[in-house]
């Protein structure tokens, strides 16, 4: 009989297997193909050929990447999950489940208790390519990473769903300065997380549990936190030695049925097989030489003047971008020209950097140059200016206008493409007229550029610099960095040459840019004197591929990658009045800093906080969400209706038991819809004569208690949050929850309908479907419309038939219901009106934070309105103010009740001055897709900056308190040019506004 | 309710261009690619009326390229092809701007899929300001935009239907197992040309000789008895039947040997005449519309239940009998699920594992709302409901890789091909 042979080629690696006559393993081998799959699998087969002889294989494929290579060679296939689960029933016939960890695939097999064989969905990112990318975040290896969580002494919360997010979480962490030992193991943390939430979703993983794949054998922080979450021993744990070529074996389990081949033949037909035409090119960048040169030449215009920093004498001003993945830092003379510049990757490290430069600048300096003024912006502002003493942190968004304005004074649309972000700025009038971020999801493309050029063993520059005589350069599709991440992968199974990846992914970019985060539908939109700006143009392939899209010839300063710097330099140097107090050269001689993290015990949000303290004493502390956390006294939240509402909300629910006979323990859950109607519900138990026990508070440890029975990975937070309440409630001993069903929501009229969200209207189904803990006895889910309280109270009378209410009760209770119910909203609203009017006494700036009622769950909000409280802005909800704004008709059809509010509420803020509206988008949310462009062009009508957030598990305000910030500041400049300009444009103003 | 100031309503529409009847005879009117032997009849016979309606075919990647410029990123995937294959066509130049037309459908209900249209409004604003979009629609939206809709047409509409879905099944259980290439789609090009005479003479309502001469047909063609696997396909509706939102999902299932199940579109339009019916039960939402969807309903029940018997006694598989679902749908979840697909994705993946078809592609589009509920959300209790039931949920999205969707459905397959060995070994 001939032997087996069995080829796994994955999305990263290739594993070959051969197996002997009695399916003993003789030899298997691992390798990472580089995209390179055939030679790498040519070259693995030649080691077979050598070992033992030519003779005849029985031979099949497996793997992602295996699919295509199988079709065109010819030779059989079988899929890899399937091949991994004929290996565990040869080898491992007494196991109960096995989780692989691939490249980019992550698996379950579920063996006893009904089989099952699970894949991650298509947007779980990538698995060992996440590790992979992560590492490349931390500048470690994956065996440093591994090595460092080991030592780990806690975990950060971190979102692995998607690489975007993990950096958005990752980032800043880095940037205050969190240990990469608690890093790495969070980043670990985080693969569990998302294996078991994302897979597992509802059946717990028990038993003997097998771990297969690259990952998972060679990580053993990996191993700890699986083993440690799954609670399972070393005799449940098994870690097999063949893990990382599983599916390979598997493979060669399954080609048993093949006919033999010489591996000759096999090694031919690979070899032969041709790459399919599947790949869409478009066309090169240059069509000839001269024309790239040209193009250089007119670049060149935009070049700063430098002044030798070795013989210049006087006054500098300096200015520092402490960016997510970059820092950047500038010194200019009074006549703007440039003495020293620096532009480095943080390597987790921004501070040290900071620090390094400042040292060779003074030493470059002799003595001879004072530095006059010095500002910071950035991720890192906070923690740079509190190192460096410098005289000002500005928001990015400022200093990147400013530094935009110097180069070209038309200027009417910027975009900067950083490392991370994508910032777009339109001005009109010499003011930011809107400004435009990526969202998380869309984020990552400067530095998904450097990690892929990474991945392919080249520095950036020369990555891209291949790109830009590149013939056909793929079309890799323009949505988010992980979506890229597969396509880039397609292509080079497809066969594209790394010329045509790379032209690729510099289109990519741009049209990612133009058409997602900017959103045109033209490039015509963009305006007429265009600035582009951001490490990511500074490269050349971008560049053009920009100027191409747009069809504009653009201006690019030599100094795009400095801008943010050079713009604070510039506000230094506009705005230092007397001594600057940045650090001197003697302070910085022994200047030496620690970092430490701690909990906050300020509050319940119980953040996780970084301490660090410098040399001379001060401390610095980050990761807080409000002032408490930096030891300072928290603001009040009496200007905040988010915080009012919360606690008034849980007021409505009553802390004694109600008079007469119990008739029983209903649980409500604090969890969706329940954050509008809690009164109404709590009111009508009670009037029934039930005690009534709400589930605890949402946290993020609530969260994970109820991820197991997630059904679907996508939905929004708020939802995944509802399985937690549950089980909150199981745990609390209730005789049954009570969570309706309500296609319709309250009717409050002026709109077509009255709909509730689908998810909101029908996740108790879910919820009950996906929990073995629920049933029909105590789970109630009446299908009601509470607008009506006949059909209302008669569906309610007959999902609680056993505790023999009748339906005249229950419509008596829907009433007290909805008595408490008025009350709270009338509350609600009148506490609306007094921040309203405090916040116009006091002349303070107000927000209208608009969202859904479930978004003033802090665990949901993550503390924005704190934060917004902390930038001395009153905070209001649109449930508060929606009724002092008219009914709308919208281009789209308006027919959910919260929706509808938000029309309202924008009406409202679009005609009312010193009033600003940020909308608030949980990830997820298919109905914010529709609302999101209605309640941007109300506003936008009334010349009002639109600005959304989106918010998800992640628990990081940095970014938000960016957006946030630059909103401000940039209605701050609104209103300053409209009050100067008031002779002049007052008629066009009045207009506006 | 207190503080309403007044009722006055603050009107911030955008203008936007209206379809009107007079323009029968001045555009030509596009309907995009959903159910390709649906839509072809329903084209043969409204030309005949004199509408110059034409099916677009276009789908290369330049198609989602335009959706994803001119549709939020969010939006979901079928509003993204609709979109991008409207636009994809009037740029190509084969059109005249200013005498085309475009039409959608719409159901109208809680899920965001009834904003399409103001979706695709705002998408031809910039670059075609002058094609009006029609909706096609049974619940009286858009009266300034509708396609003028009688009895008549219902009438045809709704036949049209039963002898697509007929064609489209019969074509489904012939395919796979033809032992001469081609029989099955010469089958079906006959039946489509008896289909087509009948609405010419007016006899479209002759629904028994039709099906029975379909039936006819379809039993000449020379099927081998060999045992394959069965694959059903249910979800949203679009990416369930349009071969652009599904990457073509029927042909690939048929290449891997495969024979794909789908079930019927007439489904989807009693599932939406019910809902109305049950709102009134429910909620005393009633109207004089609820008593109309009850006749309507009850006469397209029974026309379905005659055309199942039918196909039974000629030995095919019939389609479901809706009253049947809506039983299979009370053991999986309430009919109050009414947004989207709602209860019918469970409804038919019951409906399905109980007759034989335990494989299942559950196609959504990429966080797709209704669906997290009424598809993901079900899948665990259809597994203890039917211990074989091999259910994957496929979502599409305009920049998940063919790779990924078509690795997962070789899982799934895989599953069923040793299942349906394993039930063989049993047998032998």
């Amino acid at each position: 009989m001939a032997k087996r042979l069995g080829i796994d080629v994955g999305s990263t690696t290739v594993k070959v297997c051969v197996l002997g006559e009695d399916l003993q393993i003789e030899y298997t081998s691992y390798e990472r193909h580089m995209a390179r799959v055939k030679e790498c699998v040519a070259a693995q087969l030649a080691v077979v050929a050598e070992k033992f002889g030519g003779g005849d294989f029985c031979v099949s494929i497996t793997g992602s990447a295996g699919l295509g290579l199988a079709e065109r060679s010819g030779l059989p296939f079988v899929q890899e999950v399937q091949a991994a689960f004929t290996a565990i029933r040869r080898y491992y016939p007494d196991a109960d489940a096995a989780v692989e960890l691939g490249g980019e695939d992550a698996k379950i097999i579920f063996i006893t208790g009904g089989t099952e064989q699970r894949m991650n969905g298509s947007c779980a990112g990538g698995t060992g390519a996440f590790i992979d990318q992560m590492a490349t975040l931390l500048n470690v290896s994956v065996p440093e990473m591994d090595a460092l969580s080991l030592r780990a002494e806690r975990t950060y919360p971190i979102a692995s769903r998607c690489g975007v997010f993990a950096k958005s979480d990752i980032q800043p962490l880095l940037n205050q300065g969190a240990r990469k030992e608690d890093i790495a193991a969070s980043i670990f943390q985080a693969v569990v997380d998302q294996t078991i939430s994302g897979l597992a979703q509802g059946r717990r993983i028990k038993g003997k549990v097998l771990f297969l794949g690259g990952p998972l054998y060679f990580l053993q922080g990996l191993r700890k936190a699986f083993c440690t979450t799954l609670g399972l021993d070393g005799e449940h744990a098994v870690f097999p030695d063949s893990a990382p070529c599983f599916m390979s074996i598997g493979a060669a389990l399954h080609a048993g049925g093949e006919k033999p081949m010489p591996l000759a033949e096999a090694l031919r037909r690979l070899q032969n097989a041709k790459g399919s035409d599947d790949i869409v090119t478009g066309s090169p960048l240059f069509e000839s030489r001269e024309e790239y040169d040209a193009f250089v030449a007119r670049h060149k215009a935009s070049d700063l003047a430098f002044e030798d920093i070795r013989t210049y004498r006087g006054d500098a001003y300096l200015g520092i971008d402490s960016g997510s993945t970059t820092t950047k830092l500038a010194l200019i003379t009074p006549g703007c020209k440039l003495l020293y510049r620096h532009y480095q990757s943080n390597n987790g490290q921004p501070l040290d950097i900071v620090l390094e430069c400042l040292r060779e600048i003074y030493r470059l300096a002799e003595g001879r140059v004072r530095i006059a003024g010095a500002a910071v912006t950035g991720y890192g502002e906070d923690l740079m200016k509190a190192a460096l003493k410098a005289d000002f942190g500005i928001v990015e968004t400022v200093a990147h206008f400013k530094a935009a304005l110097y180069f070209n004074p038309k200027v009417d649309f910027i975009i900067d493409i950083g490392g991370q972000d994508i910032k777009c700025f339109k001005i009109k009038n010499g003011v930011i007229d809107s400004i435009m971020l990526n969202e998380a999801c869309s984020s990552g493309c400067g530095s998904f550029i450097q990690t892929f050029a990474k991945a392919m063993g080249m520095e950036i520059d020369e990555f891209s610099r291949l790109g830009l005589f590149a013939e056909h350069p793929v079309e890799l599709g323009s949505r988010c960095t992980v979506f890229m991440n597969s396509s880039v992968k397609q292509a080079q199974k497809e066969g594209a040459s790394v010329e045509d990846i790379s032209a690729g992914l510099s289109a990519s970019i741009v049209k990612n840019a133009i058409y997602k985060v900017i959103r045109a539908k033209t490039p015509d939109e963009l305006g007429e004197n265009i600035l582009v700006q951001g490490g990511t143009f500074l490269n050349d392939a971008v560049l053009r591929s920009f100027e191409l899209e747009t069809g504009k010839q653009v201006t690019r300063p030599g100094i795009a990658g400095l801008m943010g710097a050079f713009g604070a330099a510039l506000y230094a140097k506009e705005n230092v009045r007397g001594e600057s107090t940045v650090i001197t050269e003697e302070e910085l001689q022994d200047f030496t800093y620690t970092s430490k993290s701690r909990v906050c015990k300020g509050c319940t949000s119980r953040c996780n906080v970084n301490v660090i303290g410098f040399s001379d004493g001060r401390k610095f502390i980050s990761g807080n969400k409000c002032e408490k956390g930096a030891g300072l006294k928290p603001h009040g939240d009496e200007l905040d209706l988010y915080a009012y509402k919360y606690e008034r909300l849980l007021r409505s629910v009553p802390q004694s038991l109600p008079a007469g006979r119990i008739r029983g323990r209903v649980g409500l859950p604090l969890a969706l819809g329940f954050y509008e109607q809690l009164p109404l519900w709590a009111g009508f138990f009670e009037a029934l004569g039930f005690e009534v026990v709400l589930s605890e508070k949402s946290s993020r440890g609530l969260y994970f208690r109820g991820q197991h029975t997630v059904a679907s990975d996508t939905v929004c937070y708020p939802a995944k949050l509802a399985h937690g309440h549950i089980e909150s409630l199981l745990d609390r001993g209730v005789d049954f929850i009570f969570f309706p069903c309500e296609s319709y929501n309250i009717d409050e009229h002026g709109a077509d309908n009255h709909y509730n969200c689908p998810v909101v209207a029908y996740y108790p189904e879910l919820l009950k479907a996906n929990n073995e803990r629920l049933g029909d006895d105590n789970f109630v889910m009446p299908y009601i419309d509470v607008n009506d309280v006949r059909s209302a109270s008669r569906a309610l009378a007959r999902s609680l038939k056993r505790f023999k209410v009748s339906r005249r009760a229950c419509a008596r209770a829907l009433r007290a219901g909805f008595a408490r119910l008025e009350e709270y909203r009338a509350d609600v609203e009148e506490k609306a009106g007094e921040i309203l009017y405090r916040a116009g006494r006091e002349g303070k700036r107000a927000v209208v934070l608009a969202g859904r009622p479930y978004h003033i769950d802090p665990e949901i909000n993550h503390g924005i309105g704190k934060l917004l409280g902390s930038l001395g802005v009153a905070v209001l909800s649109e449930d508060g103010v929606f009724r002092r704004g008219e009914p709308v008709r919208v281009n789209v059809i308006n027919q959910w009740t919260y929706h509808a509010r938000l029309y309202r509420a924008a009406e409202y803020v679009a005609r009312t001055p010193g009033l600003e509206l940020v909308q608030l988008v949980s990830f997820g949310c298919g109905i914010d897709a529709i609302t999101t462009d209605e309640v941007r062009s109300i506003l936008e009508k009334s010349g009002k900056l639109y600005t959304q957030i989106k918010i998800d598990e992640i628990n990081n305000l940095g970014v938000v308190k960016i957006r946030l910030r630059s909103m401000l500041a940039a209605v701050e400049e609104q209103q300053r040019r409209a009050a100067d300009g008031e002779a002049g444009r007052g008629a066009e103003q009045e207009v506006r506004s | 309710m207190k503080q309403r100031k007044s009722e006055a309503v603050t009107d911030l529409r955008e203008e936007y261009p209206k379809f009107t009847p007079a323009m029968k005879s001045t555009h030509k009117i596009l309907v995009p690619d959903m159910l390709p032997v649906h839509f072809g009849i329903i084209v043969d016979f409204l030309r005949k009326e004199g509408w110059d309606v034409e099916v677009l075919h276009n789908d290369s990647r330049a198609v989602i390229d335009e959706g994803l410029k001119h549709v939020h990123n969010d939006t979901c995937f079928p509003a993204l092809c609709v979109t991008g294959q409207f636009i994809d066509a009037l740029k190509s130049g084969k059109y005249d701007p200013e005498h085309t037309a475009v039409l959608i459908t719409q159901s109208g209900g809680g899920c965001r899929a009834s904003n399409y249209i103001p979706l695709i409004r705002k998408a031809l604003k910039a670059e075609f300001p002058h094609v009006p979009v029609v909706s096609l629609n049974f619940a009286g939206l858009e009266k300034d935009s509708g396609f003028p809709v009688n009895a008549k047409l219902l009438m045809k509409l709704a036949f049209a239907i039963f002898y697509g879905d007929t064609l489209m099944s019969l074509y489904n259980q012939c395919k796979p197992y033809e032992t001469e290439e081609g029989a099955s789609d010469r089958a079906r090009q006959d039946c489509l040309r008896t289909v087509n005479a009948a609405f010419d003479a007016g006899k479209h309502r002759k629904y028994k000789t039709i099906v029975r001469s379909m039936l006819e047909r379809f039993a000449k063609v020379g099927r081998s008895g060999e045992a394959k696997v069965k694959v059903g396909i249910v979800g949203e509706i679009y990416v369930k039947y349009s071969p652009l939102g599904n990457s073509h999902l029927e042909e690939f299932l048929l290449s891997e040997g495969c024979e794909p199940v789908v079930p019927a579109l007439m489904d989807f339009i009693l599932y939406c005449a019910v809902n109305n019916v049950n709102d009134a039960k429910f909620y005393n939402k009633k109207s004089f519309a609820t008593l109309l969807f009850h006749v309507v309903y009850k006469y397209l029940h029974h026309v379905q239940k005659k055309i199942a018997a039918l196909t039974q006694k000629y030995g095919f598989e019939p389609l479901h009998d809706f009253e049947h679902l809506r039983k299979c749908a009370d053991r999986v979840i309430h009919q109050g699920v009414k947004m989207g697909e709602g209860w019918l994705i469970p409804a038919e993946m019951a409906a399905l594992a109980e007759t034989g078809t335990e494989n299942i592609v559950c196609a959504q589009p990429f966080g797709c709302l209704p669906n997290h509920i009424a598809g993901k959300g079900t899948i665990r209790t259809l597994k203890k409901m039917y211990a074989r039931a091999n259910i994957v949920a496929v979502d599409y999205d305009p920049s998940a890789t063919k790779v990924n969707q078509e690795n997962r459905i070789k899982l799934m397959l895989a599953t069923a091909r040793e299942n349906l060995a394993a039930r063989q070994d049993k047998k032998e």
